[in-house]
């Protein structure tokens, strides 16, 4: 067996360190040396989108990547999207357009919804969906998680102005 | 998963002497968004994974007027932010676009989806198009190929042991030209293509007449194909239907298409004819809107 | 258990309900944002082994040894399983909630005994500390398999000289045990009326054969259990499922101990649909457990899910149906052939019972045959069998309005089943919505849309699921604070444990964020019956009810003790109880009280109901063919549906588009593609296709109230029906695109073309 090794990597602002082998995928370390389960696991080959986690702010699908890479990289998970006791808007959105069903595909899209604003802020509905095809669910008919996405999005700019506005002195 | 090591070089050399010190045992893995689910189905069986990405000539993203290099690492969510490739190179970012999702764009590079040299990849018709070369590395030196002689079969190419595809050089785009990757999915995404062209058409200066073209296939063979007859046929002819027509045909003769999971043998023949027209149409346009 | 209360629904409509109707964030949503929520693979149980299942290669093929020495001798190896470590259960069938089950071939589907009936079919298995050790030590594991022929269409397998998959299966054959084997397990008919006097008097009579391809429920988190077998024989099982009961019956039935012996926790569940109600990894992952003295968690790669769980049956059809002049139905005749996979037992009577179910048919004659075939066992899938049918017969009565050119919509009201149709296999209807779904989806702003545009068609469809009610229960205890602790047995696939707690909160007149819900294990709650057949909302729904009318009892008790004044002075109103001289106590003020004197207050439902409605849609949907390539668009779909009273609503629209977009894959795309070797090709989400965000456009939902006078709340099950008329929809829509009438599912990009270019030539 190939020896194990250290890997020193951000998880969610936090430093971690752990010892895994070459062979482990950052989804299997993430869910089984760390005990992060939000992560989900749908397919293991890239498909679904359940696995989505931010890897230096990009979306990627962490059945297909080793957890040997990433080391000195920036992760962040689902546990680590709501700041202090508060929901970010994303998730906020989600809750209130019942965006969830069965609520195993969340994750992966709160991650990618994450990375899609900090790219586009304020995606059309089209844009929308197709940053959002590797992310499979089979419950809602995307439907009201497409209309969760797009009031993130408002959510995220009102209180963005808000600031601002706070901001201007007039 | 199978068990393995891991070693990610900062150097070519170091990448070469590691791939070529085990028999057959060492393979290069980019992105890994194809080799870690071969690994995991048994399909590749490697003792050594050696991570190219930290290696700094395999990501340069360089455009000029010698034209573009595009190193073998380079993800493709880096192509397609870049306004110079998306005019000069716009096949390789409709390609770089659409392979797998935002997740696998993230991490899939060119490079690899090269060297994985599936016969229906995503990018390989449009680097055959865009008349692009690989550079090689290897215990011998360096080496270079035209992208169309690359692939030698279904998931095979010329790679030989201890060898690593350095980067990807593509000519500076002729003025007057426009280029463009399109596939046929049955979805809308996150589908392997069913058949592809990736094409590239040069206008006369006054845009009446095709001056050159290329046009390439995917998922009609045990490669990637160059459509040599089908591009030849446009030169000196007036764009539109008639003559797309010609290409079209030429380009279906060659196509050798199987039956499978995702499609017919006709259903590819013909579609592979509707893509090339589509395809051309879509590249005099583009050459049209730059000139 | 009381009758429905009809004091709590105004005759005019209006909505009388303080929490019914309204949209509050569901109590486990924080949970499921934030990634806190453990779904069935998130549990680590300390000590935890990882196991592996050994799967056959083979499609078909006879078991002459298992050699599992060199996988035993591999360190970190803990146990080793084979069909021989579980308990034989005898040849018995039982219910399992939706659909009976012969638990022999359960438990050697579970694991095979002497023959391997499809590729997948889990054949041993390993517990190791890693689950990478694990899986070299099953790929030790040697089986010595005599390779025999295999069929995987379920008309091949039907001929007489297909290779036989059981030698003693015997057809029976309308009642009767046959005497030679066969493929074909059962044929049964359902008849009403004479169907050839009834087609002597159509004027138009259409007859058309289908076939349909085996397609996956497809949900999103791979099976997965995780067991742990004490010393003392008592066991805990902690897994994703639709029925804790049901699991913990298999699981007691297959290992060999008392059902009392097994306390299954249901974990969180990532969709279901029908899937995840038959046992696949729990009794394995009990002997593993037994055999290592440790806790053993067993988790399907997704090529397992979809070479070896219960996959929708494919099948063929034949459907006849006759027209009078006046556009009515005069006589439907069907032949369905459903495969079964590798062992008896598909839905095919449930496709018989709903082919006609949506029109009033005076003579039918309705033909099943379960045949079985080299798959995978299959399973229910979200109204099962229901789909086929109306595909066959909703495209058919298409053709039938174009011949008479009645427009599809008039046609299906004038021929609409109500309350008083009998069914071909015999029920009436009491009263039902099929009407006014249709109604509905004629008043649409959808339908009133005209479309334009070349390649563009509209389709029409409409469906039918019967409801279950079966067995729930709850209990509900007071709070110091008053709040209810809600605690019941029917896992939560879909918000429902919030559809539940609304129905007690109506009931007791407080807030539906004032009501804790749990979903607790076995042992911890009264049996309850699977989270399958649209029952939850319905039945579970009215134990909370009981519950809560059981709370009103003791508090009106309790606050007659206070008053000291006689409890038939007293009414429970308004939240609180009232009496004579403004005596008045709210719901927190008579907590407070219980707290302070006396027994606490528990509130108990259990109940069995009758009174469940069945469900009706109807579809409309708008596409775009592009006739170079046979792809097909959705431009706009709407789904109406006759849902009874819409607890939740968000969460009635979500069933009605989940179950809209699941049946557009099954449309369009998804489908499992075998080889000659009967070896499934496609068993990734790659090549299995199920629509992508990208792939839709937003979904409408019509709501249809037409209260079921059944239930206390009027509630129906909705979560079925969604799937039923969409492939028929959109083949109907695909004719009016481009002229071409598709009889095979899936109407993918290849067989579209195919049936285009024959057109054009």
């Amino acid at each position: 067996m190939a020896k194990k090794r250290v890997v020193s990597t951000t998880i969610n602002g936090k430093a971690v360190e752990l010892l895994c082998e070459p062979r482990q995928t950052l989804l299997e370390v993430l869910r089984d040396n760390l005990d992060l389960t939000g992560t989900k696991e749908g397919c293991s080959n890239g498909n679904c989108g359940a696995c989505t986690v931010l890897m230096n702010g990009r979306p990627v699908v962490s059945c297909l990547v080793l957890a040997m890479e990433a080391e000195g990289a920036t992760l962040e998970t689902i546990e680590g999207v709501a700041k202090g006791g508060d929901l970010d808007p994303i998730q906020q959105a989600f809750l209130e357009n019942a965006a969830l069903q069965c609520g195993i595909c969340t994750p992966g899209f709160i991650m990618s919804t994450k990375a899609l604003l900090a790219e586009n802020p304020n995606p059309t509905e089209q844009e929308a969906r197709f940053y959002l095809a590797g992310n499979l669910c089979r419950c809602t008919g995307y439907d009201k998680i497409i209309r969760a996405v797009l009031d993130s999005a408002q959510r995220r700019l009102s209180t963005q102005a808000a600031a601002q506005g706070g901001n201007h002195s007039s | 998963m199978r068990d393995f090591d891991y070693s990610a070089p900062t150097s070519v050399a170091e990448a070469v002497r590691l791939l070529n010190q085990n028999p057959g045992a060492g393979r290069p893995m980019s992105g890994g968004t194809d080799l870690i689910d071969q690994i995991r189905l048994g399909r590749h069986q490697p003792d050594l994974v050696v991570d190219i990405k930290r290696i700094p000539e395999l990501n340069i993203l360089e455009l000029s007027s010698r034209g573009l290099r595009l190193g073998s690492a380079v993800p493709c969510c880096r192509i397609y932010g870049d306004p110079g490739i998306s005019a000069d190179y716009a096949a390789l970012v409709d390609s770089a676009r659409i392979i797998g999702g935002i997740q696998i764009q993230s991490r899939a590079s060119v490079g690899g989806n090269l060297c994985n040299s599936g016969p229906a990849a995503d990018s390989i018709p449009s680097l055959i198009a865009l008349g692009a070369r690989a550079v090689i590395a290897g215990p011998s030196g360096m080496r270079e190929v035209p992208v169309e002689e690359f692939c030698t079969g279904p998931g095979k190419n010329i790679l030989q042991r201890g060898e690593v595809l350095v980067e990807l050089r593509f000519p500076p785009r002729a003025p007057h030209s426009g280029s463009h990757y399109r596939r046929f999915i049955p979805r809308n995404e996150m589908d392997i293509a069913v058949v592809s062209v990736g094409a590239v058409v040069e206008l006369e200066a006054n845009g009446d007449k095709i001056r050159s073209a290329r046009i390439a296939l995917g998922a009609v063979g045990p490669t990637p194909l160059y459509a040599r007859e089908a591009s030849q046929i446009l030169v000196g002819k007036t764009p539109g239907p008639e003559a797309f027509d010609l290409a079209a045909k030429a380009a279906q003769a060659i196509t050798t298409p199987i039956d499978d999971m995702r499609g017919t043998k006709e259903f590819r023949r013909h579609v592979a004819g509707v893509l090339v027209h589509r395809a051309l149409e879509e590249c005099v346009q583009r050459a049209r809107k730059l000139a | 258990m009381s009758t429905a209360n009809n004091d709590l629904r105004n005759t005019n409509g209006q909505s009388k309900y303080k929490v019914i109707g309204t949209r509050p964030v569901r109590h486990d949503g924080v949970d499921k944002v934030t990634g806190r929520a453990r779904y069935g693979a998130d549990i680590h149980p300390s000590g935890l082994l990882y196991g592996v299942v050994l799967r056959s290669p083979h499609a078909h093929a006879r078991i002459r040894a298992i050699d599992v020495s060199k996988a035993a001798a591999l360190p970190g190896v803990r146990a080793i399983v084979t069909n021989k470590d579980l308990q034989d259960p005898g040849n018995r069938v039982v219910e399992l909630g939706e659909g009976a089950v012969n638990l022999r071939h359960l438990n050697h589907n579970v694991l095979a005994a002497d023959k391997v009936y499809y590729r997948g079919h889990a054949v041993a298995a390993v517990a190791a500390d890693s689950i990478h050790i694990a899986e070299q030590a099953a790929a030790l594991i040697g089986v010595d398999y005599e390779v025999l022929p295999c069929v995987t269409d379920v008309q091949a397998a039907m001929d007489p000289k297909a290779p036989l998959l059981h030698a003693d299966l015997v057809t029976d054959e309308l009642g009767k045990m046959g005497s030679r084997p066969s493929n074909i397990a059962k044929h049964f008919r359902f008849e009403k009326g004479d169907v050839a006097t009834g087609f002597a008097k159509s004027k138009v009579v259409v007859e058309r054969e289908f076939k349909t391809a085996t397609v996956h429920q497809g949900y999103i988190e791979p099976q997965n259990a995780t067991v742990m077998w004490n010393a003392d024989d008592h066991i805990t099982v902690w897994c994703s499922t639709q029925g804790s009961f049901t699991v913990r019956q298999q699981v007691a039935e297959l290992v060999g101990v008392p059902i009392s012996n097994v306390k299954v926790v249901p974990m969180e569940i990532g969709g279901g649909f029908g899937g995840k109600i038959r046992v696949y990894l729990e009794p394995i992952a009990a002997v593993l457990s037994r055999k290592s003295g440790a806790p053993v968690k067993v988790v399907m790669s997704r090529a397992d899910v979809f070479e070896a769980t219960g996959p929708t049956p494919g099948s063929y059809m034949k459907l006849k149906l006759g027209v009078d002049a006046s556009g009515m139905i005069t006589a439907g005749e069907a032949s369905i052939a459903f495969e079964s996979g590798g062992f008896p037992g598909s839905p095919v009577g449930a496709a018989a019972m709903c082919v006609f179910a949506c029109y009033e048919v005076p003579n039918g004659k309705i033909d099943g045959y379960d045949v079985v075939v080299n798959r995978p066992q299959m399973s229910a899938y979200r109204a099962p069998g229901a789909t086929q049918a109306a595909f066959a017969l909703e495209t058919v009565v298409d053709e039938i309005c174009e011949q008479l050119k009645i427009d599809p919509v008039e046609f299906r009201l004038k021929n609409s089943a109500k309350e008083g149709t009998r069914r071909v296999d015999g029920p009436v209807f009491p009263k039902i919505g099929m009407y006014e779904s249709v109604l509905a989806a004629r008043d649409s702003d959808h339908y009133r849309t005209p479309l334009t545009g070349k390649f563009r068609g509209r389709g029409v469809a409409s469906g039918f699921w019967f409801n279950i009610g079966l067995k729930s229960c709850c209990t509900a205890t007071v709070n110091a604070d008053g709040k209810v602790s809600l605690v019941e047995g029917s896992t939560d696939i879909g918000g429902s444990r919030t559809s539940i707690a609304m129905q007690l909160a109506e009931t007791l007149g407080i807030s539906a964020e004032d009501v804790v819900p749990a979903v607790v294990d076995t042992d911890s709650v009264g049996y309850t019956d699977v989270t399958g057949g649209s029952r939850v909302t319905f039945a579970t729904g009215w134990a909370a009810y009981e519950a809560a009318r059981d709370i009103q009892r003791q508090m009106v008790l309790r606050a007659a003790q206070v008053w000291e004044r006689k409890p038939e002075e007293l009414k429970y109103v308004d939240g609180g109880v009232s009496g004579p001289n403004g005596l008045r106590m709210n719901f927190q003020q008579l907590a407070a009280e219980v707290q302070k004197h006396g027994e606490p207050v528990v509130g108990r439902g259990a109940v069995d109901p009758e009174g469940c409605g069945g469900a009706f849609a109807t579809h409309v949907v708008d596409v775009e063919v592009d006739p170079d390539t046979g792809k097909v668009e959705i431009l706009r779909y709407t789904a109406t549906q006759d849902v009874g009273t819409a607890i939740h609503p968000s969460y009635v629209e979500g069933q009605i588009q989940g179950g809209v977009v699941q049946g557009i894959g099954w449309a369009l795309n998804e489908e499992y593609f075998y080889d000659n070797q009967g070896v499934m090709r496609n068993s990734t989400f790659l090549d299995y296709r199920m629509p992508t965000a990208l792939d839709l456009p937003m979904i409408d939902p019509v709501i249809v109230e037409v209260p079921n006078p059944g239930h206390p709340y009027g509630v129906r099950g909705v979560g079925e029906v969604p799937i039923v008329p969409p492939p028929a929809a959109i083949a109907n829509a695909i004719y009016h695109a481009v002229g071409v009438r598709m009889q095979e599912l899936p109407m993918s990009p290849p067989r579209l073309l195919k049936q285009i270019l024959a057109k054009k030539n």
